[in-house]
């Protein structure tokens, strides 16, 4: 029998802040997602179960239409591959369970972490160390795109013209937020 | 650094995402089991290795993650083309017609 | 007062705003805005240094970044002291230290200025041929003394404590250089709209403008308009202004890299900001724009403290208001040095005379002279000079015959001519044209999408510069997208029409002399030392390059090189396109390394990966080794105890009670699909079609040469979803290697691989105890022997939580790995380690779980293989599946070298002496006494003191081992000769009954 004993969970970066005037950099609230890889066929039905459709354009997301799925959005990773993100937590899995067609979902909710990055020089501070062109001309708000920052991978979403979403894996974190902190020591913007 | 246009995500991307993987359009044999000495050695060790056009596979690796075909110019280190996994290799002679051209 | 020499109503410095420095311990001052050169030369102090190799007195010879004299150390504070800094470049500032560099005890006495009595043994090739022999006096002599000798400067020894910043940024385009063809194009350019990047090396904007006040550009003076431009620029949204910004690399695909110094001139710059700011500019276009550098005249006695470049003396009088003399001569082969000339004397100097090497200076220069009162003696070379520690005097001659005389000057200014700036295009692997009328090289061929405007493409004429200017600007930002816009109308006047200017030694200077005639000041490189390199054989530039050292210095040849290629040309008797020049590389001036590593250092220098448990891994003593980034726990010392014993107790623990081990680290790949199987079929040797949901088996993976690549153990969650464990240090290859086939290779299966490595948190219990622990906290999961034997997966919940719990072994106990969601890591370990504790189990780390597997026999990836293990080698041949078709390896493993007898197998070692633990990587031989080199049988993989055994255990890799099991073997040391027997691989519980328990 099981003893009456709830494990509580522990976030990484928990109480962690950085950032100046110019930037503030914080742990995003903990979140459920999904890695999703699927065949065309099951494209739709994803879309349909999960009430977010998954976009078909390279560094585009989309965001859930329906009053419970605003807190959802699906990042296109892949020509056959999202990261979906709830940030109310809400069962994911659970949730493409019915749709038809080839695929495959994994839950990935405590393999990553998210960063928030906003301020004026949100922007500069991310370019420090990452080498794709962030301008909003190339990198409007709603973009996204796996890749890097400093030395480790991350995804970037560009939620707001001055706030970008970082994921990146746990165990790279610390590194990533430590990163960041210390390129919002440049005060430029 | 170079920019290398990524075929599935449809634009240029810096080369720090990307990840080389060897010569292209060395197929594995189907009957793997059943070949020769020779025809191994031939699919596994021996590679070509010119001066100029090179074809070569490479992968988006920190970015959509796919692998695809590049026409490199290895005198030039210039990238000539990239296409996705899977289509035919293209013409040698007439990409270092274009490749050429490009460089007037 | 900042310095004697400051001219009252010259140079655009304020008088009041003094600045006070010093030098070599002695206090000065200067005004803001001087450069450490100008406030210097302002109090008279011209010797500034010595030299590399002959230790000569140097002053200053230019006044910007191609200065090779006066490199001084700036110190801060003991972490903060850069060495050879150019004082030219180098802005003074408020209490700021300063010390000349390559001189010793002081730089007025020098004791190795011994060595330019003795430079008849210095000469080109000197290294190369004196320190030959013997070659032990390399490491004991040779080398330490010319290390010490030859150093410039000394680097800190501290860590530095400022910080760097770094940026990576993209632009439409990019024009490096800031004068007036720079400012003309990103002008014309900017109003397009087209986002805009200029950058210039200086603290001010205007180049050659700052010193040419003769210059107007629609009508005001060319500075004023330079400084208003910049600054109606940068106001500009689309436009990016960065002064004190070198761009020293021109790389590939109109990627340049920028080093933008951002304190180096502040008094107290404060912890915000970075001293240095490093760009990675993309660019669409780049507008080249970094004119022309002026070269010095080639003649004896070149060097000394007080001779110096034409512009350099006309911007010290023009922008810092210094005279550089007050009795000068001038030497020159072209026009512009008459501008210096007629400058300082309307400064109120004394020039003594113009000598010029040609018998035609440039129309109306003669007259202006003589209206000045000036002496120009035309045809007429400076064949030597005089004074110790700065210049006293010049010796004047007729070029055909006739005497010598001696003109007294405390400065002399000397110009050869310009040579086009042509690095960054070189640098972009541009090819140089010899441009025969004008004499030098110019861009030629284009590699990358860039232009060349103004004085860097030989574009002399002003207006002709600017209109270039403008229709690079304009058309680049046309070819970039921007909206039509009226170009900038802009008029140049007032700038002088300058010819002139020779390449190589002057007369006096010639093959028939052996005076010290200077090309590269740096590295003291004389003419006669080119030509000694052509006479012993160096027939190419870049040869002649090495032998010499000519314009391999920190400056880069930029003053030399187009001397030294000039007097090679006349010594082969060739034309100097057909000599050629070197290629130029990055950087274009040093760049500190503190740039170049920006934000990696430190904590960033590689992350270092931790696990959920690892804050309660450090509360409880844990040692910590690193695998690959990860941190894991190595050991848990408890008070008194050291490694040995704290890993001897954890063993023994493990095997009497139960241990809890952090396996988080261990990779994780969920196999998803349809054809999941039918995939893993392809990357294992094994078979998993028939293996059952909520089974697991041990996996070996190969490459195709049949080489053992990783091991893990998976587990079947559903008929279409595999949990795959990896080595730790495998996971990124391994994803990588599966990614690759399935995409590549049988992108036919229906079947995807997600990384799980972090999403689960993983607690290996593990001993007789370990269900007696984990069961009270599990539910909806039946952990009995029968219900749960060894090797299978159930899904559950723990503590509340979902788990995928494993009961799985790598101990040989009986033993569970309890897979939870990482963020509830720590709090399901914390629960288990509740129940453990009191039991008498304890926490182990990776020391332990290596001794505990090889009592086993377990393999190690990595450890126990190399890259050249079969499956066959380590004793695996159950764990390849005979009836399958096909897999990775299948082929690789058929090979005749690995299928022929004698190859090296994994055995067991055990020590005569049960004590002795043998090295990892020792040697096994048969005969110890045989003579040196010995025959080797193979060496050992692994070895441990084994508390459990009793005795020390150990694996090896020997030829034909399995064989020789029973014989006893050889592994000499340095210091003994070790006895061991071959054992079988298994040392403890050798029938395997415990992991049933
Ligand atoms: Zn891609």
């Amino acid at each position: 029998m099981a003893e009456a004993l709830a494990a509580r969970p522990q976030y990484p970066l928990e109480g962690l802040v950085a950032g100046s005037a110019q930037v503030q950099i914080t742990p995003a609230a903990p979140a459920s997602r999904l890695a999703l890889r699927a065949r065309p066929d099951a494209v739709a039905p994803l879309s349909k179960a999960l009430a977010v459709k998954l976009p078909q354009k390279p560094k585009t997301s989309a965001r859930g239409t329906a009053a419970k799925t605003k807190s959802r959005q699906a990042l296109w990773l892949g020509p056959d591959e999202w990261l979906v993100i709830d940030t109310d937590g809400a069962d994911l899995m659970a949730a493409c369970q019915p749709a038809t067609g080839t695929f495959s979902a994994v839950d990935v909710s405590n393999r990553n972490t998210a960063i928030i990055v906003s301020g004026a020089a949100a922007e500069a501070v991310i370019s420090s160390g990452c080498p794709q062109d962030l301008s909003l001309k190339a990198f409007p708000v709603g973009a996204c795109a796996r890749t890097l920052l400093g030395k480790t991978e991350i995804v970037l979403l560009r939620e707001e013209e001055d706030v970008f979403r970082v994921e990146c894996w746990r165990s790279f974190s610390a590194y990533a937020f430590a990163f960041l902190a210390e390129a919002a020591r440049d005060p430029m913007v | 650094m170079l920019q290398i246009y990524c075929p599935y995500c449809k634009e240029e991307r810096p080369e720090l995402e990307f990840r080389h993987a060897g010569e292209a359009h060395i197929a594995r044999p189907a009957d793997m089991k059943s070949i020769s000495d020779e025809e191994f050695e031939g699919y596994f060790f021996i590679r070509s290795n010119p001066k100029g056009i090179a074809f070569e596979r490479w992968r988006h690796v920190h970015g959509c993650g796919r692998f695809f075909n590049a026409a490199r110019d290895t005198v030039s280190d210039k990238f000539i083309t990239t296409y996705e996994a899977g289509e035919p290799k293209p013409d040698a002679a007439e990409l270092a017609a274009k490749s050429g051209e490009a460089d007037k | 007062m900042s310095g004697a020499n400051r001219i009252a109503g010259a140079g655009r410095l304020t008088p009041a705003r003094t600045v006070r420095f010093t030098f070599d311990g002695d206090i000065y001052t200067g005004l803001e805005g001087d450069t450490l050169a100008s406030a210097l030369i302002a109090n008279g102090v011209h010797l500034m240094g010595r030299s590399f190799k002959y230790h000569r007195p140097r002053g200053v010879l230019g006044a910007g970044a191609e200065e090779p004299n006066a490199l001084m150390g700036i110190e801060r504070d003991k972490a903060r002291r850069q060495p050879n800094v150019r004082a030219t470049v180098q802005e003074v500032f408020e209490g700021m230290k300063a010390v000349s560099q390559n001189r010793w005890p002081s730089l007025g006495f020098d004791v190795g200025a011994v060595n330019d009595l003795f430079s008849p043994f210095f000469a080109a090739g000197f290294y190369y041929k004196t320190f030959m022999w013997p070659k032990a006096a390399w490491q004991k002599l040779y080398e330490p003394v010319i290390r010490s000798a030859a150093g410039l400067g000394v680097s800190p020894d501290e860590a530095d404590t400022d910080h760097y910043a770094s940026r990576y940024v993209h632009c439409d385009v990019l024009v490096i250089g800031g004068g007036v063809s720079g400012l003309s194009a990103a002008l014309a350019a900017a109003r397009t709209g087209v986002s805009v990047i200029i950058c210039d090396e200086q603290a001010h904007p205007g180049g050659a403008l700052a010193y040419e006040t003769g210059v107007a550009v629609n009508g005001e003076p060319g500075f004023d308009w330079a400084v208003e431009t910049a600054c109606a620029l940068a106001a500009m949204d689309n436009v990016r202004v960065l002064t004190r910004t070198t761009a020293f690399g021109y790389y590939a695909q109109n990627f340049v890299g920028l080093a933008e110094r951002v304190t180096d001139h502040l008094a107290d710059p404060g912890p915000e900001l970075p001293r240095e700011r490093l760009w990675q500019v993309r660019a669409k276009k780049v507008i080249l724009a970094t004119g022309a550098i002026e070269r010095h005249m080639v003649f004896a006695n070149n060097d000394r403290p007080g001779i110096m470049l034409s512009s350099a003396a006309r911007k010290y009088l023009n922008h810092y208001g210094v005279a550089v003399g007050t009795k000068i001569g001038i030497y020159t082969a072209n026009d512009s040095a008459y501008e210096t000339a007629f400058d300082l004397k309307r400064a109120g100097a004394s020039v003594e005379a113009i000598v010029d090497c040609r018998d035609n200076p440039g129309e109306g220069l003669l007259s202006k002279a003589a209206d000045l009162g000036i002496e120009v003696l035309t045809d007429h070379s400076v064949i030597n000079t005089s004074g110790a520690r700065r210049i006293s005097a010049m010796t004047v001659k007729r070029n055909r015959g006739g005497g010598s005389r001696s003109v007294a000057v405390d400065a002399l200014i000397m110009s050869a001519g310009w040579t086009p700036s042509v690095h960054m295009f070189s640098q972009s692997r541009g090819k140089v044209a010899w441009d025969a009328e004008t004499e030098r090289f110019l861009p030629g061929e284009y590699a990358q999408d860039c232009t060349s405007v103004g004085a860097c493409n030989g574009t002399d004429e002003l207006q002709a510069s600017i209109d270039e200017a403008v229709a690079a600007g304009s058309e680049a930002a046309k070819a970039t997208g921007g909206k039509r816009a009226a170009k900038p109308k802009l008029k140049g006047t007032g700038a002088g029409n300058w010819s002139g200017g020779m390449a190589g030694s002057t007369a006096g200077a010639g093959p028939d002399t052996t005076v010290k005639a200077f090309v590269d000041f740096q590295n003291d490189v004389t003419a006669k030392d080119i030509r000694l390199a052509v006479r012993e054989g160096m027939h190419s530039i870049e040869h002649v390059k090495r032998f010499t050292t000519n314009g391999m210095a920190s400056d880069q040849g930029k003053t030399s090189n187009i001397h030294g290629l000039a007097i090679a040309a006349e010594a082969l008797g060739r034309d100097m396109p057909e000599v050629g020049l070197t290629t130029f590389r990055p950087p274009y001036t040093p760049v500190t390394f503190g740039s170049i590593v920006n934000h990696g250092r430190g904590k960033l220098f590689d992350p270092a990966r931790k696990t959920p448990m690892h804050g309660w891994e450090e509360d409880h003593g844990a040692v910590f080794e690193d695998v690959g980034q990860w941190k894991r726990a190595w050991f848990y010392p408890r008070a008194g105890e050291d490694m040995h014993a704290a890993v001897n107790r954890e063993c023994r623990t493990v095997r009497e009670v139960a241990g809890l081990f952090d396996a988080s680290t261990l990779g994780k790949i969920e196999v998803v699909g349809p054809d999941a199987a039918k995939f893993l079929d392809l990357m294992y040797t094994n078979g998993w079609q028939k293996l059952k949901p909520g089974r697991c088996k041990y996996g070996i993976m190969l490459r195709e040469d049949g080489f053992i690549y990783d091991d893990g153990v998976v587990a079947r969650i559903a008929e279409d979803r595999f949990h795959v464990t990896t080595t730790t240090g495998g996971a990124p290859r391994v994803l990588h290697h599966m990614e690759d086939y399935l995409q590549t290779e049988f992108p036919e299966l229906d079947v995807w691989l997600t990384s799980t490595s972090e999403q689960w948190a993983v607690v290996a219990v593990q001993g007789p105890k370990a269900r007696e622990i984990i069961a009270p906290l599990v539910e909806d999961i039946d952990l009995s022997n029968e219900a749960m034997p060894h090797m299978s997966a159930r899904e559950g919940r723990i503590c509340g939580v979902p788990t995928r719990l494993f009961r799985v072994s790598f101990t040989g106990e009986a033993g569970f790995e309890v897979n939870v969601p990482a963020d509830y890591g720590r709090a399901v370990w914390e629960a288990i380690w509740a129940r453990a504790e009191p039991l008498g189990a304890c926490a182990y780390g990776t020391e332990t779980m290596h001794v505990l597997r090889a009592e086993k026999g377990f393999i190690i990836v990595g450890q126990d293989t190399d890259g050249t293990v079969t499956p066959q080698d380590a004793g695996l041949s159950w764990a390849i599946a005979k009836a399958k078709p096909d897999f990775v390896g299948i082929r690789g493993l058929m090979r005749p070298d690995l299928v022929a007898e004698g190859r090296k197998q994994l055995v067991g070692l055990k020590t005569k002496n049960p004590k002795t633990v043998l090295e990892e990587g020792a040697q096994i031989v048969a005969d110890p006494n045989q003579p040196v080199p010995m025959k080797m049988l193979g060496h050992v993989t692994s070895s441990y003191w084994s508390e459990n055994c009793g005795h020390s255990i150990a694996m090896a890799l020997i030829a034909d081992g399995r064989a020789k099991t029973g014989e006893t073997l050889y592994v000499p040391m340095p210091d003994r000769t070790i006895e061991v027997e071959v054992t079988g691989t298994v040392f403890f519980d050798e029938k395997g009954e415990r992991v049933n328990g």
